[in-house]
């Protein structure tokens, strides 16, 4: 119960079997502490993306108990689904930007859609792009920017609504290894400020270099939990 | 929905109108297209029922005097009483004969007739063609009244013709109708399918369905209306132009097609309602598979 309280991500004794029979996920438990950085390894097929939706309540498990920044992810009512994914922020490897809104409106829009005033977006639009090192292509449009720059972009909006939590799916995947070193970076300098943070990423070399939490999953199962790089036999699929 | 973000709301259905502009201006197309041609076949059915209606009540049925009957204009009041009686003139023989004989202006033979070898007798307007028998009854019933004379042939056509036409109307309209919705839901669709990215962001940051469906309901209301818009003044100018072209063309001058002035009102509520009904349930049909989970 005491771990429970501690934890602000709790996978435990978790299972996930889709409709078409496929067993994603097999028996997995892990604990995230605020403020901790999570690397998420494994071949694709592992399960990786399958725990990526059950931490956003996009799919509920087929057995055992997941629960995020307060939110019980199984049974959780149709209402309460937003009110959890508010306190989240997602960065996908595409980025998923709106190509026809300029860099401030993409992140006005998400502020909007969690009902905040437009006052509010005034003060910490600005804030948020300059931690990104964003603030003088606020009125750029996401065709204009390099890789990089879009992927910061993708941060900014994650950050942009204060969530407790960051989850990045592969943010890397579209990025070359230098781009990819400073978008890491910025990522540890974010967590350094005390958001947490759960990265998903097959790139050995990035998982090394920052020496965080390593949780190695293979066949829908934790095959190691350890701190300093990345342990397993193979890490592309 | 927050006051705040009412304004939102509207302003994102414009703006999403005008930044998808080739979907917009494809759904509005179809919208004016459909009701265009509901409307333009509702119109010529409403007229046509008009013109049989006219015709029914052209046609009279005769109630002839018995011989002997004295003071036969007592009977009109009798006769107006029975139900489906609109009117009954009284024709006095003199009559009957001066009309037999405009009839037939160059027949010498029929100068001398004597006006005694016909009858007293009442033109009689009734309501319902569909009662014309038992009218006839009703009128034969009438102490004085002889026998009455009714086109019951003629009236059954008549019936015959409006109820096929009745029938053929409502499902054609109802056909379009229904069409109409399919193709506009559709295009709305496709407008939404275009922003599928743009809803699942929505949905990723905590969007509730409700905030992210307003916009694409008044852009859906927006498209319906203007649709409806455009259709009725198209349909207005359509109309007169043909009422126009029946009034000046000799052999059609016969048919009496009603003013314009008479129908726009329920034309443009009907428009309205239809456009904004499938603007709006387009979009939400559209939009209900990506508001799942």
């Amino acid at each position: 119960m005491v771990e429970s309280e501690n934890a602000i991500i709790e996978l435990k004794d978790v299972e996930m079997e889709y409709d078409n029979g496929t067993r994603a996920i097999q028996g997995i438990s892990m604990r995230i502490k605020p403020g901790e950085f999570v690397f998420l390894v494994g071949p694709s097929g592992s399960g990786k993306s399958t725990i990526i939706k059950l931490l956003t309540g996009e799919v509920e498990p087929s057995a055992g108990r997941v629960r995020v920044n307060g939110f019980s992810t199984r049974n959780i009512s149709e209402r309460q689904i937003p009110l959890m994914r508010r306190t989240l922020g997602v960065i996908f490897q595409d980025f998923r930007l709106i190509e026809k809104k300029t860099v401030y409106d993409n992140l006005a829009f998400v502020m909007r859609a969690v009902g905040a005033p437009v006052k509010e977006s005034r003060q910490r639009i600005p804030y948020v792009l300059e931690l990104v090192g964003l603030e003088q292509k606020a009125y750029s449009y996401p065709n204009e920017l390099s890789g990089g720059e879009q992927q910061r972009v993708a941060i900014a909006r994650a950050l942009v609504n204060n969530p407790d939590t960051i989850i990045a799916d592969e943010p890397t995947g579209n990025l070359d290894p230098e781009r990819s070193l400073e978008l890491m970076d910025l990522l540890v300098k974010i967590n350094e400020l005390g958001t947490t943070m759960v990265v998903v990423t097959h790139e050995k070399d990035l998982v090394d270099h920052f020496g965080k939490r390593v949780v190695t999953i293979d066949s829908g199962r934790v095959i190691n939990d350890s701190v300093g790089g990345y342990v397993g036999g193979r890490i592309h699929g | 929905m927050g006051k705040h973000n009412f304004g939102y709301f509207v302003h994102e259905g414009f703006s999403n109108m005008f930044s998808h502009g080739f979907m917009s201006f494809a759904a509005i197309g179809i919208t004016v297209a459909c009701l265009l041609i509901m409307g333009t076949f509702t119109l010529v059915a409403v007229n046509a029922n008009q013109q049989l209606k006219d015709l029914e009540r052209e046609n009279e049925m005769l109630a002839f005097v018995e011989e002997d009957y004295q003071n036969p204009m007592d009977l009109q009041k009798k006769l107006e009483a029975i139900p489906n009686v609109t009117s009954a003139v009284f024709i006095s023989r003199q009559q009957a004969m001066e009309s037999f004989l405009e009839e037939y202006p160059d027949e010498e033979l029929f100068r001398d007739l004597d006006p005694n070898i016909l009858r007293d007798r009442f033109a009689i307007r009734i309501e319902d063609l569909e009662r014309i028998s038992q009218t006839k009854e009703a009128v034969e019933d009438v102490s004085g009244i002889a026998y009455a004379n009714a086109a019951e042939e003629v009236a059954g056509g008549f019936i015959t013709i409006r109820n096929v036409a009745t029938v053929v109307c409502v499902a054609l309209i109802a056909i379009l109708f229904l069409v109409s919705v399919f193709i506009i839901s559709n295009t709305i669709r496709l407008t939404t399918f275009d922003r599928r990215e743009e809803i699942a962001i929505m949905r990723m940051v905590g969007a509730t369905n409700a905030f992210i469906r307003w916009p694409f309901v008044y852009e859906g209301f927006l498209l319906g209306f203007l649709g409806a818009s455009i259709a009725f003044l198209m349909q207005w100018g359509l109309y007169e132009a043909v009422a126009q072209g029946v009034s000046n063309n000799d052999a059609l001058q016969l048919i009496d097609v009603i003013s314009f002035r008479e129908l726009w009102a329920p034309v443009a509520g009907s428009f309205a309602a239809a456009g904004i009904f499938v603007g709006v349930g387009g979009s939400l049909s559209a939009i209900r598979k990506y508001l799942q989970v």
